[in-house]
C-alpha cells in the first residue's frame, strides 16, 4: 500500500516497481562500494564553486580602486583573491565530504553502521581514558612550564565532564529537560563551604557525602513541584528554582555571607596529609622535594574519580530496572503507567541522583577554588551543562566527554588566539571575538549533527547482537 | 431475544460472567462536563473468558476502559476487581471500609476506582493495550519486556541497592525477567528481532509486541484496546490464536474493544454492547449478534425499511429457536446488511404497507415509544419526508423520530414547547432542540424552502439517510 501512495507511477507496472525498489534499496551502498567517484564528484563540486568565487569576487577581492589624485588609482590584490578561491575550494570539499559521507554511511547497510559506531565509542572511550589516567604526568613531563595550566584545565573540563554526566541522567535518559540544575552545583558546593567553616572536625572527604546527600534531597524537592509538569513549562519551572537558589545565597547574609561568599575553604587532604611545605606535609611524608604542581596533580585525581565514578554508577543503573524505567519515561509516560512503573517516584529519583552527583561536583569546587560566591551559579552554568549533554548527544556518555573537551576546552584555547593576528592585522584582539567563534562553531556542530555529537543509543540488555538504536527512534522526553 | 436465550440456556452451562465474574462494573458513570461519555453502565467479565466490548464510534468504550484501568476517576460507580473466589460480603466489607484493597489469603479484591493508575497494573493485575500503540519506540523488543517486569525487578534488586552490589538475589531475578521477555518473544514470533528498536518494527508486529509487553505483567486481566485494528486478515487470525493461547495457557481474563467483527464473533464467549454510552445488549455472540438493537444502533441501518426487514428475520428465527430448530448462523451481521442493499428497490415498494400494518415505533424502540403529538401511524403517502435535511438530526434519530410517528417536516414545524421538551427527553438531547431550531427548520423545509444546511445534504455533502443528490432526497 505505502509504495502506492508514494510512487503512483509504479501502480501500473508492479514488475518495474519491484525492479525499482530493489534499485532503490542497493542504491545507498553504491557510494560506499565506489569511494573514487563520489571524491572525484566533490572535487569537481568545489571546483565550481571556487571558480564562482572568484567570479564573485573578482571585483570586490582582487581589483580595489582607490581615490588618488587626478582621479582613481586601480590597486590589486591578486594574493587575497586566489587565497579567497582556495579557502572556498576547501571548505565546500569538506563540506560534500562530511556531509554526503555521512549521508551514505546513514542510509546504507544498517547492520554495518551499527556494529561500527559502538566499535567506534569504547574505542575512543578507552583511549581517552588512558589518556586521563597518565594525564597529569604527560603534561608535566612534555609541558614543564606550563604544565599547572593544562592541569588546571584539565580540571575545569573533568568537572564539566561529572556534571554533564550528572545531568545527562535527568535530561538524556529520563527525558526531564532541566535548566536550573547549576542548583545543585551551589547546594553541594555551599553544603561542603558551610559545613566545613562552622564545624572545624568536618573536611573535604566527610563533607563529600553530606553534600551529595543535601544535593539529592534538594533534587526531590524541586523535583514535586515540576511532577506534574511537561514542556515547557517544565523547563520554565527548573530555570526558576535554580535562579530561587541563587537569590537566596545572594540575600541570606547572615547565612551564606551574601554577595560576600564563603571563604577559606579547607583544601583536601590526602588520609590526613595536607599539601603544604614543611614538616608533615604530603612532600615530606614521602621524602619528595615540594612542589605546588602536587596539589594539582591531587585535585585532579579526585574530580577524575569522582567522575569516573559517576560514570560507572550511571552506566551500571541503566542496566538495572530503575534506569530502564527512566528510558522508558523518556520515551512514553503513559505506557509506563499502564505497567504499573510509578512515575512519580521514578522521576523523583531521576532528579535526585542527577542532583546528587552535581552536589558532589560542587564540593569539590568549592574546594578547588578556596573560595565561593553566588557569582559562580548563574544561569550561564546551568545553560553551559545542558549545552555540553545537548551537543554531546543525549543519553551518550562519550558524548559528554567530547563535548565538554571541545566547549571547555575550546573556549580556553580561543584565550590564546594571537596567531590570528597575522592574519587580520595586529588591530585584530582575538579575546573579544572568542565567544562568537564558540558560537558560531556550535551553531555549525549542531547543524552537522543536530542530534549531538553521538546521537545512537546502545541497548540497556542485548539477546543476541548488540545494534545501535538510531536517534530518529529514540524519544527526546519533556521539554525539547 | 437475548433474555428469552437466557432463560432457555440450563444455569449448567456455566456462564462465567454471572457465576465467577473476575471484574464487575457496577453502575458506572463518567462525565466529562456537561456530556455523559458513560452512564449507568453495569457489566461483568467472567475468568477465564473472553469478553467484548462493542459499540459504534463515540458509544464510550475506551472511556470504560479508561475508567477500568485507572486512566480516568469514574464520576460514580464501583468497578471491582477479584482474585479467587471473593464472596459479595467481602467486597461489601471493603467498600464499607474505605479501603483501596484488601488481601485475606487466597481471595483479594480491589476497589479499581479508588486506585491510582499504575497500582492497577501493579496490585490488582489489571494489564492494559492501547488503541494508538504505546511503544517505547526507541528502547529494544526485549528491553520493552524487560521494562514491563519493573515492579518485581525493583523488588528483587532492592530497590536497586542490592543490584548496584550485585547481590545474588537480583542476578537470579534478572535471569528468570530475560527468560520470562524470551517466553514471550517466542510467543509471538518475534525472537529474531529481540534486538532491533520497537520503532522499527511492523504495525502488526507492534501490536502483538504491546499484548505481550502488557502480559509481561502477569496480568489477571487484559484489556485490549483495539488488537485487530489495522490488521490483515491473516494477522487477525494469528492474534486470534494468541488471545486464545493466553487465555488457556495462562488463564487471563481478557476484555476487549473492537471493531472487527469477525475477531468478535469468533472468539468471544461475552459480549456487551453500547451505544451513547448505554448498555443495550448484554450475552453470548450469538444473542447479541442477533439482537435488533444492536443491529439497528450498530451497523446504523440507514433505511426503515430495513430495520423492517431485520426485525422480520429475527422474528423468524426467534421461531425457529421456539421450535428448537437450528439456525444457520453462518451469516455474520455485515454480510447480512449488504444483502439488504441490495434487495432495497423490491423492500420500498413493499415498505408502506407493511409500516402501516405493522406500526414502527412497537418494533423498532427498545422500549414501546411513547406516542407523540400528531404522531402518525405511517407516513401519508406512504414515504416521509427526509429529515436529515434539518441540522441536528442524523440518520439514527431519525430512525428514533420515526419510530414516534413523525415522518414530514410540518409535524415537526407544528411542534409546541411541551413536545419539544418530550422529544429531547426520548432523544437524551439537553436543549439541542431549541438550540438549534429544528422546529424553526422544519417550517422553512415544510413549506418547500431550504435552509443552508438542507442545500449541502441535497448536494451530497452530508451524510443523510436518502442517498443520491438533489431534493429527490424528500420525496
Amino acid at each position: 500500500m505505502s509504495s502506492n501512495d508514494t510512487q503512483p507511477a509504479d501502480v501500473n507496472h508492479p514488475e518495474g516497481a519491484q525492479i525499482k525498489r530493489e534499485e532503490r534499496l542497493a542504491a545507498p551502498n553504491l557510494p560506499a562500494d565506489d569511494p573514487a567517484n563520489s571524491y572525484a564528484a566533490a572535487i569537481k563540486d568545489a571546483a565550481i564553486a571556487a571558480l564562482l568565487a572568484g567570479v564573485l569576487g573578482f571585483f570586490f577581492l582582487a581589483i580595489r580602486t582607490d581615490i588618488a589624485p587626478g582621479g582613481l588609482e586601480v590597486t590589486t590584490r591578486w594574493a587575497l583573491w586566489i587565497i579567497s578561491m582556495i579557502v572556498v575550494f576547501g571548505g565546500r570539499l569538506a563540506i560534500s565530504l562530511f556531509f554526503r559521507g555521512g549521508k551514505a554511511k546513514g542510509a546504507g547497510n544498517k547492520v554495518v553502521s551499527a556494529v561500527a559506531v559502538p566499535g567506534l565509542g569504547t574505542w575512543l572511550g578507552r583511549i581517552l581514558f588512558a589518556f586521563a589516567v597518565i594525564l597529569p604526568f604527560f603534561f608535566v613531563y612534555f609541558f614543564p612550564g606550563r604544565d599547572r595550566q593544562f592541569i588546571d584545565l584539565a580540571i575545569l573540563i573533568m568537572t564539566y565532564i561529572m556534571l554533564g554526566w550528572g545531568l545527562n541522567i535527568v535530561v538524556g535518559l529520563a527525558g526531564l529537560l532541566d535548566l536550573g540544575y547549576v542548583a545543585f552545583y551551589a547546594v553541594g558546593a555551599y553544603s561542603f563551604a558551610l559545613l566545613a567553616t562552622h564545624f572545624d572536625f568536618i573536611g573535604f572527604w566527610i563533607a563529600l557525602p553530606l553534600a551529595g546527600i543535601l544535593a539529592a534531597f534538594w533534587g526531590m524537592i524541586l523535583g514535586f513541584p515540576v511532577l506534574r509538569l511537561r514542556g515547557d513549562y517544565l523547563a520554565i519551572v527548573t530555570l526558576a528554582f535554580g535562579e530561587i537558589i541563587r537569590v537566596v545565597l545572594l540575600n541570606w547574609y547572615e547565612f551564606t555571607g551574601g554577595p560576600d561568599g564563603v571563604s577559606g575553604i579547607p583544601k583536601p587532604t590526602l588520609f590526613g596529609l595536607e599539601f603544604t611545605r614543611g614538616e608533615g606535609g604530603f612532600a615530606d611524608f614521602f621524602g619528595l622535594e615540594y612542589d605546588s604542581i602536587q596539589r594539582f596533580i591531587f585535585l585532579y585525581y579526585i574530580i577524575f574519580i569522582l567522575a569516573i565514578a559517576t560514570n560507572l554508577i550511571t552506566m551500571r543503573l541503566r542496566k538495572m530496572p530503575i534506569g530502564r524505567a527512566w528510558e522508558a519515561l523518556r520515551e512514553d509516560e503513559i505506557a509506563c503507567r499502564s505497567l504499573g512503573i510509578n512515575t512519580t517516584n521514578t522521576k523523583l529519583t531521576a532528579f535526585s541522583t542527577g542532583a546528587m552527583f552535581g552536589g558532589l561536583a560542587g564540593s569539590f569546587f568549592a574546594t578547588r577554588q578556596g573560595f565561593i560566591s553566588p557569582e559562580s551559579f548563574t544561569f550561564l552554568e546551568s545553560a553551559i551543562i545542558l549545552a555540553i549533554v545537548v551537543l554531546g548527544g543525549l543519553g551518550s556518555q562519550i558524548g559528554v566527554v567530547i563535548a565538554s573537551i571541545v566547549m571547555i576546552g575550546g573556549i580556553e584555547l580561543l584565550r590564546n588566539l594571537d596567531f590570528l593576528q597575522a592574519i587580520f592585522g595586529s588591530n585584530f584582539d582575538p579575546t573579544q571575538y572568542r565567544m562568537l567563534i564558540f558560537g558560531l562553531a556550535m551553531v555549525l556542530i549542531m547543524v552537522w549533527k543536530p542530534r549531538g555529537l553521538i546521537s545512537s543509543r546502545n541497548p540497556s540488555a542485548i539477546y543476541k547482537e548488540k545494534k545501535a538504536i538510531g536517534a530518529d527512534m529514540v524519544a527526546q522526553g519533556e521539554g525539547h | 431475544m437475548a433474555d428469552t436465550k437466557d432463560m432457555t440456556a440450563p444455569a449448567s452451562t456455566g456462564r462465567a460472567w454471572e457465576n465467577d465474574a473476575v471484574l464487575t462494573v457496577e453502575h458506572l458513570t463518567m462525565r466529562f462536563g456537561g456530556l455523559t461519555a458513560v452512564n449507568d453502565l453495569s457489566f461483568n467479565v467472567g475468568r477465564g473468558d473472553i469478553t467484548a466490548l462493542i459499540g459504534p464510534n463515540g458509544a464510550g468504550k475506551t472511556t470504560v476502559f479508561n475508567c477500568v484501568t485507572g486512566f480516568y476517576k469514574p464520576t460514580e460507580g464501583r468497578i471491582t476487581m477479584r482474585h479467587g473466589k471473593v464472596s459479595n460480603d467481602f467486597i461489601e466489607r471493603v467498600t464499607d471500609t474505605g479501603e483501596r484493597y484488601r488481601v485475606e489469603g487466597n481471595a483479594g479484591v480491589y476497589l479499581l476506582e479508588r486506585m491510582p493508575d499504575f497500582t492497577i497494573s501493579d496490585k490488582a493485575k489489571v494489564a492494559r493495550t492501547f488503541q494508538n500503540i504505546r511503544l517505547f519506540a526507541g528502547m529494544t523488543v526485549l528491553e520493552n519486556l524487560l521494562v514491563a517486569q519493573h515492579n518485581r525487578l525493583m523488588v528483587a534488586s532492592n530497590f536497586t541497592f542490592g543490584g548496584l552490589l550485585g547481590l545474588p538475589g537480583y542476578r537470579k531475578a534478572r535471569q528468570a525477567s530475560m527468560e520470562k521477555a524470551i517466553y514471550w518473544m517466542e510467543r509471538v514470533n518475534l525472537l529474531d528481532r529481540a534486538d532491533d528498536p520497537a520503532g522499527d518494527l511492523p504495525y502488526g508486529a507492534q501490536r502483538r509486541l504491546e499484548i505481550a509487553r502488557s502480559m509481561c505483567t502477569d496480568p489477571h486481566l487484559l484489556c485490549l484496546d483495539e488488537p485487530a485494528a489495522g490488521l490483515n486478515p491473516r494477522e487477525s487470525a494469528e492474534l486470534n490464536d494468541l488471545l486464545q493461547f493466553i487465555r488457556r495457557e495462562h488463564g487471563t481474563s481478557i476484555l476487549l474493544i473492537e471493531h472487527d467483527m469477525g475477531v468478535v464473533m469468533e472468539i468471544s464467549d461475552h459480549v456487551v454492547v453500547l451505544d451513547y454510552g448505554e448498555k443495550i445488549s448484554d450475552g453470548d455472540a450469538e444473542a447479541v449478534r442477533n439482537d435488533p438493537k444492536v443491529i439497528a444502533a450498530y451497523l446504523g441501518v440507514d433505511d426503515e425499511e430495513e430495520i423492517e426487514e431485520i426485525l422480520e428475520e429475527d422474528a423468524e428465527i426467534a421461531k425457529a429457536h421456539a421450535r428448537g430448530e437450528e439456525v444457520s448462523d453462518d451469516v455474520v451481521m455485515p454480510e447480512k446488511a449488504k444483502a439488504k442493499s441490495k434487495a432495497k428497490p423490491k423492500a420500498k415498494k413493499a415498505a408502506p404497507a407493511k409500516a402501516r400494518s405493522e406500526p414502527v415505533p412497537a418494533a423498532a424502540g427498545a422500549t414501546p415509544a411513547p406516542a407523540m403529538a400528531g404522531g402518525l401511524n405511517a407516513p401519508r403517502d406512504g414515504k416521509g419526508d427526509n429529515l436529515t435535511r434539518i441540522k441536528g438530526i442524523g440518520p439514527i434519530n431519525e430512525k428514533k423520530l420515526n419510530a414516534h410517528g413523525i415522518f414530514h417536516f410540518d409535524q415537526i414545524a407544528a411542534w409546541k414547547a411541551a413536545d419539544v421538551k418530550q422529544a429531547e427527553d426520548y432523544l437524551a438531547f439537553d436543549g439541542r432542540i431549541k438550540r438549534e431550531e429544528w422546529v424553526k427548520q422544519a417550517k422553512t423545509l415544510a413549506k418547500g424552502g431550504d435552509t443552508d444546511f438542507s442545500k449541502r445534504v441535497d448536494k451530497g455533502a452530508v451524510p443523510s439517510s436518502r442517498s443520491g443528490k438533489g431534493k429527490g432526497g424528500s420525496k
